[in-house]
């Protein structure tokens, strides 16, 4: 090599990439998410905000705290850990404390991700399994909804979320059930159009199912996401939900009460489809979705739970592997014959 | 449904890379000035490496033969240029390994008129001399993979081939030697393409290009004879369309089975160049000594479609298109998806060598390796359906041998999945190495 020649490198083709990279993927997510948080700021004021920041600040670090020295920045800057915050506090009721959201977004890094191995490694969604350590832990805390606008306007705060650790949780404020909890202990149904619009006591990411949908219709149209996954989830539910309306309609909710309300839209669009967590064959996309869209709705109707979307979608990442290992697509060229 | 499947004349997954071929597409091809020092090896071609016939010192004409067929996956070789052989000795190849190779310094006197024979009376030669003509000839596959053409040709005892199918796909991100070919010497490809169909006992001649080059598909259409058993098919841009069995499915909507030859389904496929070169052996006596080659990509300062004498050193080429632009990384030899990248700038151009490609900063350093995070995106552009992302993990954990459940070697290494990897996981390379390791081990078991 004469001296003037540059430095050849020897990297491997392909040289050329289509320009999608995994920071930007999962940047994809969280902007999907903006309208559902904003929906979430709007019907829950400050309150939204503490929560959510607290997840997120939980998260973060973990992220940092169990990082490679050297890896620190980059495992925050991959997005991932931000959100798994922001969708462990998207599931969280409004007036949840800010110590047990802060304590949920640890969990959910440190156990749903860090100790497999990080990212890509995990087999359970992180945010999913923060979701259900707390729910574990503080069952009351976790199922205390609040009915949306508090009294002041947007900066008023739900007392909840100033409750210090360990101090019983102060229910003083006004209670209110949600449309899954009114059906199943009072029968009583919601109107459709407060679902749809999100005007509902909830948790915080899943009062507006049409903004939850705009995102999941941006992230389509990024291919960021496996529509096989809701597609299945949300066919399954309202089969089986027009089936038991069949049965009896005045016992069982509509398929359109069944699509909008509860975590199904969260679930079914951001959760489920958690790359990490579902599977990579299409035909495991299809089986993978119908089975979760089987539970939510057997927990819901034959549970003790008013809502299963969590459990569904846990127990399906559980079977992901296996429904993986037995759905590989047909290699070209195998399995047919010359003629 | 059959029917409907063959108007979309396409094949399943593949990817869309952006085709960069404004660079070169309108530039015609132009002839390289010869140069001092050319270097031969004897390996340019799949298979055994051939027998060099010369010894240093001896002066060799342009075209004359100076090596013979090693074997039978091998051919012959000959000389580039009219000189001596300087040397017959290891030379650094493409990969930075030393292999054979054959050494010749130009007679800068000499008029560099080809040793060509007369036009060989190709109609009367029987089938086994015409195979044995081509291979003395040392056509290989001139789209890249440089596989000898005769083998291909030598078709066993009552196997039929109906279809001889002319790949001018050309596939590969910014290469344009196909389509230069197509459009300057049309009647030299459908002489090279009738001589190879009624060799063949064929019953049709199929061209297949891709709608990017629509004034090729034009001025073949124009230069077939009324009568002719000849088509030209127009096919959809989507790489890797020039894969043969894709183009095979493409075409006629057939899949050749997993480990089968094109044969199997009654089917020939060569590239254009190589239907061009023999052409012009069995037309002109011209034995294959140079090639088009495309010079292009971000690094280069006058890019160009060129016709290179083989074993002319890159450093050359590059020269004549005005050198190398400051910030050059990695020199390509073949297309961006699946050419090799080679080590320095004295590796000369061989038989397969389709392309010198430049590529700077943006196209190597600077990408970051992310983990795997499942996504399906390599699931979804795999033409093979594998399933990569399993592949790259099995690899990575040395299970090698578990690969061979997931089809490993069904794999045809063509980069789709690489190219479509979010994380930028370097798939091909893991699938490679794996691979290798249980080729090798193979090897020494026996």
């Amino acid at each position: 090599m004469k001296k003037q020649d540059p430095d050849l490198l020897l990297f491997h083709a392909p040289l050329l990439r289509q320009g999608m990279t995994t920071p930007t993927a999962m940047r994809d997510v969280l902007y999907a998410l903006l309208p559902a948080t904003a929906a979430a700021l709007w019907f829950f004021g400050l309150s939204a905000v503490l929560v959510l920041g607290s997840c997120i600040a939980g998260a973060i670090l973990a992220e940092w705290l169990f990082a490679d020295r050297q890896a620190r920045g980059e495992s925050l800057r991959d997005a991932s850990g931000i959100l798994t915050g922001l969708l462990l506090g998207l599931t969280l009721p409004p007036g949840l404390p800010m110590w047990m959201a802060f304590l949920g977004g640890f969990v959910a890094i440190s156990i749903g991700k860090v100790i497999w191995g990080g990212l890509g490694h995990n087999l359970f969604n992180p945010a999913l399994l923060g979701r259900a350590f707390l729910l574990a832990t503080f069952p009351i805390a976790m199922t205390t909804w609040v009915p949306t606008g508090g009294d002041g306007g947007f900066l008023s705060i739900y007392p909840g979320n100033l409750a210090l650790p360990f101090m019983q949780v102060q229910v003083d404020g006004v209670t209110s059930a949600t449309p899954l909890g009114m059906l199943k202990f009072d029968h009583e149904l919601t109107p459709l159009t407060s679902l749809v619009f999100g005007n509902v006591s909830g948790s915080l990411g899943e009062t507006s199912g049409l903004l939850l949908l705009l995102g999941g219709v941006y992230l389509w149209l990024r291919r960021d996401l496996d529509w096989r996954i809701p597609v299945s989830i949300l066919l399954t539910v309202v089969i089986f939900s027009a089936c038991l309306g069949l049965v009896d309609a005045a016992r069982f909710p509509s398929p359109l009460f069944s699509v909008f309300s509860g975590g199904l839209l969260l679930g079914a669009i951001y959760m489920a489809t958690d790359p990490v967590t579902s599977p990579v064959t299409p035909r495991g996309a299809w089986i993978f979705g119908i089975g979760v869209g089987v539970l939510v709705m057997l927990i819901r109707i034959f549970g003790g739970l008013p809502e299963g979307v969590m459990y569904a979608i846990l127990l399906m990442n559980a079977a992901t592997p296996l429904i993986d290992r037995y759905t590989q697509p047909r290699v070209f060229g195998r399995g047919v014959d010359s003629k | 449904m059959k029917a409907i499947r063959l108007l979309r004349r396409n094949f399943e997954h593949g990817v869309h890379p952006a085709h960069h071929k404004q660079q070169t597409e309108d530039l015609p091809i132009q002839r390289v000035p010869f140069v001092k020092d050319y270097v031969m090896p004897l390996g340019q071609h799949i298979g055994v490496p051939a027998r060099p016939v010369v010894a240093v010192g001896e002066r060799v004409r342009r075209g004359q033969l100076i090596a013979e067929p090693g074997g039978f996956v091998s051919t012959g070789l000959h000389s580039p240029v009219t000189g001596t052989v300087s040397e017959i000795g290891d030379f650094r190849g493409v990969d930075g390994r030393f292999a054979p190779a054959i050494g010749i310094e130009a007679d800068p006197f000499a008029t560099q008129q080809v040793d060509a024979g007369a036009a060989i009376d190709w109609q009367s030669l029987s089938l086994e001399k015409f195979i044995e003509a081509v291979q003395m000839a040392g056509i290989v596959g001139l789209g890249g993979a440089a596989f000898p053409s005769h083998v291909k040709l030598s078709v066993p005892d009552g196997v039929k081939i109906k279809h001889l199918l002319v790949n001018g796909a050309e596939c590969e991100p910014f290469l344009t030697t196909d389509h230069r070919l197509m459009l300057e010497r049309p009647e030299a490809l459908l002489e090279g393409a009738e001589i190879l169909r009624q060799k063949l006992g064929a019953e049709e001649t199929v061209i297949g290009v891709e709608i990017n080059k629509p004034d090729a598909i034009n001025i073949i259409r124009q230069h077939i004879q009324p009568g002719q058993p000849v088509r030209v098919v127009p096919l959809k841009v989507k790489y890797p369309q020039g894969a043969e069995k894709m183009m095979i499915k493409s075409v006629f909507g057939k899949e050749v089975p997993a480990g089968q030859l094109p044969r199997d389904v009654e089917v020939n496929v060569n590239n254009v160049g190589t239907i061009v070169a023999i052409a012009d052996y069995f037309l002109r006596g011209m034995p294959l000594i140079e090639r088009v080659v495309t010079v292009a990509g971000p690094g280069v300062t006058y890019p160009a479609n060129l016709i290179v004498p083989l074993g002319t050193p890159v450093r050359e080429v590059v020269r004549f298109c005005g050198g190398l632009k400051p910030g050059t990384r990695e020199i390509i030899m073949g297309g961006p998806m699946m050419g090799r990248p080679i080590a320095s700038l004295d590796v000369p151009i061989l038989k397969g060598c389709s392309g010198v490609l430049v590529f700077t900063e943006e196209q190597t350093v600077g990408r970051k390796e992310y983990p795997c995070i499942s996504c399906g995106r390599c699931l979804e552009a795999c033409p093979y359906f594998l399933n990569p992302s399993r592949l790259a993990r099995l690899s990575k954990a040395r299970m090698f041998d578990e690969m061979k459940e997931y089809h490993v070697f069904d794999c045809v290494e063509c980069g789709c999945c690489t190219f479509a990897c979010p994380s930028n996981i370097p798939i091909v390379q893991l699938i490679r190495t794996a691979k290798d390791d249980l080729t090798h081990r193979k090897e020494s078991e026996e």
